[in-house]
């Protein structure tokens, strides 16, 4: 019998996920004897084409890392939907735009003419932008073009699981494979995490009060290390709306959670949620000395969006551009 | 988009013990005000998710109007004070979100102040009229209208070379 055929892809990624397929370390043989891996750019050589010739649904799983971002990564997006039996969303990109979704703030424009002109470290007096397609010599060049709205991958095709996290665990990634590979499969739409609080694993939980009360905000950087709660320490933890599963990973190594697994079951939008806990549980009772507190939140967007803003309800800052 | 039959919908939470029974006030008092409201009874302000604010949104609403006790006035003691707070922050990241301060609006309004829902209501559906329609659902819309093209286009490919596929290093439809 064939082995089954399993894919990887990444789109709007920074390649920390790739990172943790190898930081299965030997456990990755155990995969590659089972499976036939089929795709997977970051370190092995495929083409496109090939993968275009095969079956439909004749790849087993993909796991796509990455927001979709650009008309390349929407046509590999589909692609690898149509090839595959199982589309897991792979990473709090794929899962909910991820960092990159944090683009949805600003124009296109903006973003390009930052990075092509504006940038203090960039040296283009010619103003160059990358063309969507350019001739030479008669022969055409084509590249792909930036989209207008940072995606998350289930606003483009039909995911079958997700798996959160920035990057997602290796301890998850196994589960997940394995689950695939042994046919143990959850229902469609699942989050392949532990449906709970943070807090929940988190070794500081011992020192969570039951009344929080903030009176500033504060950052790490002005916190000595201890292993208290964050919360009772007036910094901004977003373990009590972020699903756990990520074994307290930033927690236990000194730094409140910034909420890359994504809110459990029953939080529908996780920057919202966590918003709503935190000022709900400031101290002051006056407009002003409210103000006061929460000025010590001066990014709320990028403090509790941090990996959801493409995801969440309102989506998106700007409107497009007016079609010329 | 804006036309003059044009009425904005305002969802307006009230609190049952203050705010909605104010509006009950202001109605058997046969006082007149903007139909634009949609009330939602809730037991507190402090009930007040700003998940339901930004769902009210997403959905269609043009301003949401929250009511609640006076501060010290609260049922349950607390309540109001806690959508205080959440309110400066919702403030500031819907504001960051690209959605007007003027289309949310937090006051306080006891069971004897009917004049004041009329007052308030009033005031909100004037002010969110001159903003014309948020129309969030349509945004979505037209945000998502850059994938169709390239939707149709993958079928128009896949039709064409029968392949069931859109082959790469052919030309690309570029859109804007």
């Amino acid at each position: 019998m064939p082995k089954p055929k399993v894919a990887f892809y990444w789109c709007a990624s920074c390649g920390g996920c790739e990172e943790t397929v190898v930081d299965l370390a030997e456990d990755i043989l155990g995969v590659v004897e089972v499976v036939d891996i089929v795709l997977w750019p970051v370190a092995m050589d495929f083409k496109y084409k090939d993968i275009e010739a095969m079956p439909d649904k004749s790849i087993v799983a993909t796991l796509l890392n990455g927001a979709i971002r650009s008309t390349e990564q929407e046509e590999m997006a589909r692609l690898m939907r149509r090839k595959s039996q199982f589309l897991i969303a792979y990473g709090a990109c794929a899962v909910s735009g991820g960092i990159p979704g944090m683009a949805n703030q600003f124009p296109r424009e903006q973003i390009l003419k930052f990075n092509y002109e504006d940038c203090p470290t960039i040296a283009n007096e010619k103003k160059v932008r990358p063309q969507t397609s350019f001739t030479e010599e008669g022969r055409e060049t084509t590249l792909p073009q930036l989209h207008n709205v940072v995606r998350s991958l289930d606003q483009v095709v039909d995911v079958d699981y997700y798996v959160p996290g920035c990057p997602p665990t290796p301890k998850l990634t196994k589960l997940a494979v394995t689950a695939l590979l042994e046919g143990k499969l959850p229902p469609k739409g699942s989050v392949i995490a532990p449906d709970i609080a943070l807090c929940n694993e988190c070794p500081r939980k011992e020192t969570k009060p039951n009344d929080i009360s903030f009176v500033e905000f504060k950052r790490p950087h002005q916190l000595l290390m201890d292993d208290k709660c964050f919360l009772a320490q007036g910094v901004v933890c977003m373990g009590p709306a972020t699903r756990s599963g990520c074994e307290a990973a930033c927690t236990t190594g000194g730094m409140p959670c910034t909420g890359c697994f994504g809110g459990t079951s029953r939080v529908h939008d996780q920057g919202m949620k966590i918003m709503s806990s935190l000022a709900a549980n400031v101290a002051a009772k006056d407009e002003a000395g409210i103000a006061k507190t929460l000025a010590g939140i001066p990014d709320p967007i990028g403090t509790f969006y941090r990996y959801g803003l493409a995801k969440s309800t309102l989506r998106r800052k700007v409107n497009l551009p007016k079609e010329a | 988009m804006s036309n003059e039959n044009w009425e904005p919908r305002i969802v307006a939470f009230f609190c049952n013990w203050c705010t909605y029974t104010a509006a009950d006030l202001a109605g058997v008092s046969r006082m007149k005000y903007a139909p634009n409201i949609r009330v939602i009874r809730l037991m507190c302000s402090g009930r007040v998710d700003p998940q339901f604010v930004c769902d009210a949104l997403a959905k269609g609403a043009d301003g949401v109007l929250i009511g609640g006790c006076h501060p010290g006035d609260c049922h349950y003691v607390e309540g109001n004070y806690k959508m205080l707070r959440r309110f400066d922050l919702l403030k500031r990241m819907l504001d960051d979100m690209g959605v007007e301060k003027e289309r949310v609006r937090l006051e306080w309004i006891s069971a004897a102040e009917g004049e004041k829902v009329k007052r308030v209501v009033n005031e909100m559906a004037e002010a969110v009229k001159k903003l014309g329609p948020l129309g969030m659902p349509k945004k979505f819309n037209e945000w998502d209208s850059e994938m169709e093209h390239f939707a149709a286009h993958v079928a128009a490919t896949e039709a064409a070379s029968g392949c069931g596929c859109a082959v790469h290093g052919k030309k690309e439809t570029v859109h804007a």
